[in-house]
């Protein structure tokens, strides 16, 4: 049974399982550090214990996801060899160098300092801890640069040759770096990590205060988050549109599976919903808005709009998972801004803290960063199908020389070590949301409380010290 | 387009800097993998506290030197990335696996409640010790050889299984239980140095055997690898390399069993570089034993020149940051707790 199984497939599973894993948690920790250095710098400046108090919290929750994103990190940097070597060799002149930076600008900068960061209170100065959190907020962010860079290059290739030998070359590193879609994907995805953080932070803080806990810290964390929902909410639907509409122009296939539009047409309809099927190569059921779509993406009402039938079959993407992780995006992306509109309205009537249906909402909407961040990585992963490298290498044609057995058996191992490693993680994040910020007075012998935990007695009994 | 090839021998430049990186990479997270894999040994669970915490502040930063052998590779010798990574999956996979283990252990044993800590106390003790088995696999399957086929990995799903690479993963856990324990003699006191001192002189044993399986079996296997170390003059030259690891061994043995508390470590570090100036020795010129040489690997000089450049401005740095972080958080991991 196990022979059948198609390598090509089972590969491209176990990779969308393992970087969906993956991505999860930077799109926590590269807003969660940023926001961590602005509570660090805002206790530096004002002496507020409160701001030292919840950042001890945060960075335990930090410590943790950041862990796990190192691990599955690791993970994905090996499997472009050990599943995609045919891509390896071919691209690898050209995302080699990118990745390389990766670790040399970033991976160091955040690992050393995050030491540092985690268990230096007693060891370093104020600045110089402050230093540390900054230094691991720009790591992530360069991470980001970096990854993103590639996986841009992949979408909008240029800055190469193609040689005799069939391997790609570069010919410009900048146009290579700074291919067309990457400054869009990178503002977008930033912006993206940045309202996760904030929406996941105002959970915590919505739920804090429907059970009266914690009070005083917990309309921080609503209020720096929502101050990021007024303002930075509304920007990433800009930003996204402005995506949009370069990947119109370097990825029109991809725009034409968000819009579930087959037929090529001036004066293309918006549909809002419909059940996009690839065979019939129609979009059943649709709610169309007339034109709104050739106003969307052409800012003209009649302008054209490219259908999937202009490619052929084997060159357009799965339609369904694109039209539907879009519309789930789009969705969270405007339920976000609404909380922003919510909250300004009852900070103007002085009911921002207390009101009560305000709370489970913010409490509902606590993951929704983390789905749009995936529904929207589904919109461009798999929008770009059948290419790996856009137009130029296919992805069934990128893979290793591995038996389909054993990618089955690997990816039941990442399945079940998922499941329960990070589901630990999950736990114990919970666990520590649970247990809220506590005072410094009363704070001791965890990350960054009081004495490091290097020199700690975690066992506990006090007992003999010199073990 | 920049490129540097005119200058420089920028494959051979690549090719000692990889093996340079993961020269790193085996020395410094191969002494928490070796703190993981005597975890369970250790006499008490304030014995394992310690130990834990000796290495938290590093464990990262160690483990990102084995992402930049990783990507070095891919970026300097594609060819040599996309060829090995195949052949090697299943014990590269379930090195992977195992890293998460460890790796999230470190949090999560923090976090746990007292029943609770048993798990991750496993979940690292094992996570280290099939890492580090699975680590010695691959250079084991390495050094014998791998099948290729243009640019592809020819072989079998289990070329690198046998006799010859279970003993390599063996000696490896071994290797890494000395820098491990080693490491414990420099960091810790009391209780936790006594026993590591005890852990050491059993594990500086066996990798002195293995040590010498291995020099004397490499020759015996591979025809090439004797004539380059027993013909004249080869011999002259390299001879010294064993007679240092020799030395070295013998100099552990008495330090273990005197006082002295920071020389174990660091001579423990003399082992296996001479063992690996060895290996890379046997290797050389191939970069995909035996039939891809780094030359035929190299990826293209503008992306060896481009990478290089960075590489020689944020090389020292790196060190330089690594150096400092270990410099905070010097002295012994139980000294601290007086105040």
């Amino acid at each position: 049974m196990l022979s059948n199984l198609d390598p090509v497939l089972l590969a491209r599973i176990q990779f969308a399982f393992t970087v969906s894993f993956h991505i999860i948690f930077p799109a926590f920790t590269i807003g969660l550090a940023s926001w961590l250095a602005v509570l660090e710098w805002r206790w530096l400046k004002t002496g507020k214990q409160i701001y030292a108090e919840v950042y001890r919290m945060w960075v335990k929750i930090f410590a943790v996801t950041f862990g796990m994103g190192v691990v599955s990190g690791v993970v994905l940097s090996f499997q472009f060899g050990t599943n995609w070597s045919g891509f390896s060799d071919v691209g690898g002149n050209v995302l080699g160098p990118l990745l390389g930076y990766e670790v040399l600008t970033a991976f160091f900068l955040e690992a050393s300092f995050l030491g540092i960061m985690l268990f230096g209170w007693n060891r370093v100065s104020p600045k110089m801890h402050f230093a540390s959190t900054v230094i691991v907020a720009v790591g992530t962010l360069i991470s980001a640069f970096w990854i993103l860079s590639a996986n841009s290059w992949m979408q909008t290739p240029q800055g190469f040759r193609i040689g005799q030998d069939g391997l790609l070359y570069p010919t410009s590193w900048l146009a290579v770096i700074f291919n067309p879609s990457f400054p869009f994907r990178f503002v977008h995805m930033v912006t993206a990590a940045y309202l996760t953080t904030a929406f996941t932070v105002a959970g915590v803080g919505a739920y804090y205060l429907w059970r009266k806990r914690h009070i005083s810290h917990a309309r921080v964390m609503l209020g720096m988050a929502m101050i990021m929902a007024i303002f930075v909410a509304p920007l990433q639907l800009l930003y996204g549109d402005l995506h949009g509409l370069n990947t119109l122009e370097h990825q029109p296939a991809k725009v034409a599976a968000m819009e579930g539009l087959w037929e090529t047409q001036r004066g293309a309809p918006l549909i809002l919903f419909g059940l996009p099927d690839q065979e019939a190569e129609t979009t059943k059921y649709a709610i169309k808005i007339p034109k709104l779509s050739s106003f969307i993406l052409t800012h003209s009402f009649d302008g054209e709009v490219k259908g999937l039938k202009e490619w052929p079959k084997d060159e357009r993407p799965p339609v369904a998972v694109v039209f539907w992780s879009f519309r789930i995006m789009v969705g969270i992306g405007l339920l976000m801004i609404a909380t922003g509109v919510i909250a300004l309205i009852l900070h103007f009537k002085k009911r921002l803290f207390d009101t009560r249906w305000f709370q489970y909402w913010c409490m509902a909407l606590t993951p929704s960063g983390f789905v749009a961040v995936l529904a929207g990585w589904f919109v461009t992963e798999v929008g770009r199908q059948p290419w790996i490298v856009y137009g130029l290498l296919r992805t069934a044609d990128a893979t290793s020389p591995v038996l389909g057995t054993s990618i089955a058996i690997s990816l039941t191992a990442f399945v079940i070590v998922y499941a329960f490693v990070f589901g630990a993680g999950i736990y114990y994040i919970l666990k520590l949301i649970g247990k809220g910020p506590e005072s410094l007075e009363t704070a001791y012998g965890d990350h960054g409380i009081g004495k490091p935990p290097i020199v700690t007695d975690l066992a506990g009994e006090g007992g003999k010290q010199n073990v | 387009m920049f490129s540097l090839e005119n200058i420089v021998n920028l494959p051979m430049i690549w090719y000692a800097l990889i093996f340079t990186a993961v020269f790193l990479y085996i020395l410094l997270d191969g002494f928490d993998l070796g703190v993981g894999v005597l975890f369970p040994f250790a006499p008490s669970d304030k014995c394992r506290d310690r130990m834990m915490n000796s290495i938290a502040p590093f464990w990262d930063g160690n483990e990102t030197w084995l992402i930049l052998g990783g990507g070095g590779l891919f970026a300097a010798f594609p060819l040599a990335y996309s060829v090995m990574m195949p052949a090697l999956y299943i014990p590269v996979i379930v090195m992977l696996l195992g890293l998460i283990f460890r790796g999230v252990a470190f949090e999560f044993r923090f976090k746990a409640t007292r029943n609770h800590v048993k798990i991750w106390d496993y979940a690292f003790h094992f996570g280290s010790l099939v890492t580090a088995f699975m680590q010695g696999m691959i250079i084991g399957a390495i050094v014998q050889g791998i099948e290729v086929e243009g640019r592809r990995f020819a072989g079998g799903a289990f070329d690198w299984l046998n006799a010859y690479s279970v003993m390599t993963g063996i000696a490896v856990v071994f290797g890494y239980g000395l820098l491990g324990s080693t490491w414990l003699i420099m960091k810790t006191d009391g209780e936790t140095q006594n026993w590591a001192r005890k852990s050491a002189s059993y594990t500086v044993l066996y990798v002195a055997i293995f040590l010498a399986i291995v020099s004397i079996s490499m020759p015996i296997m591979n025809e090439q690898i004797r004539t380059r170390w027993f013909t004249l003059p080869n011999l002259f030259y390299l001879v010294p390399i064993p007679t240092a690891s020799l030395l070295l061994l013998i100099a552990i043995w008495r330090d273990i069993h005197s006082n002295r508390e920071v020389r174990p470590f660091l001579m423990s570090f003399g082992v296996f570089l001479t063992g690996y100036i060895g290996i890379a020795i046997s290797m050389w010129p191939y970069i995909v034993p035996f039939k891809i040489t780094f030359n035929q690997a190299a990826a293209a000089p503008e992306s060896q020149s481009l990478l290089l450049v960075g590489t020689v401005i944020l090389l020292p740095m790196i060190l330089a940051y690594t150096g400092y972080c270990y410099y905070i958080f010097r002295g012994k991991a139980s000294h601290e707790a007086h105040y």
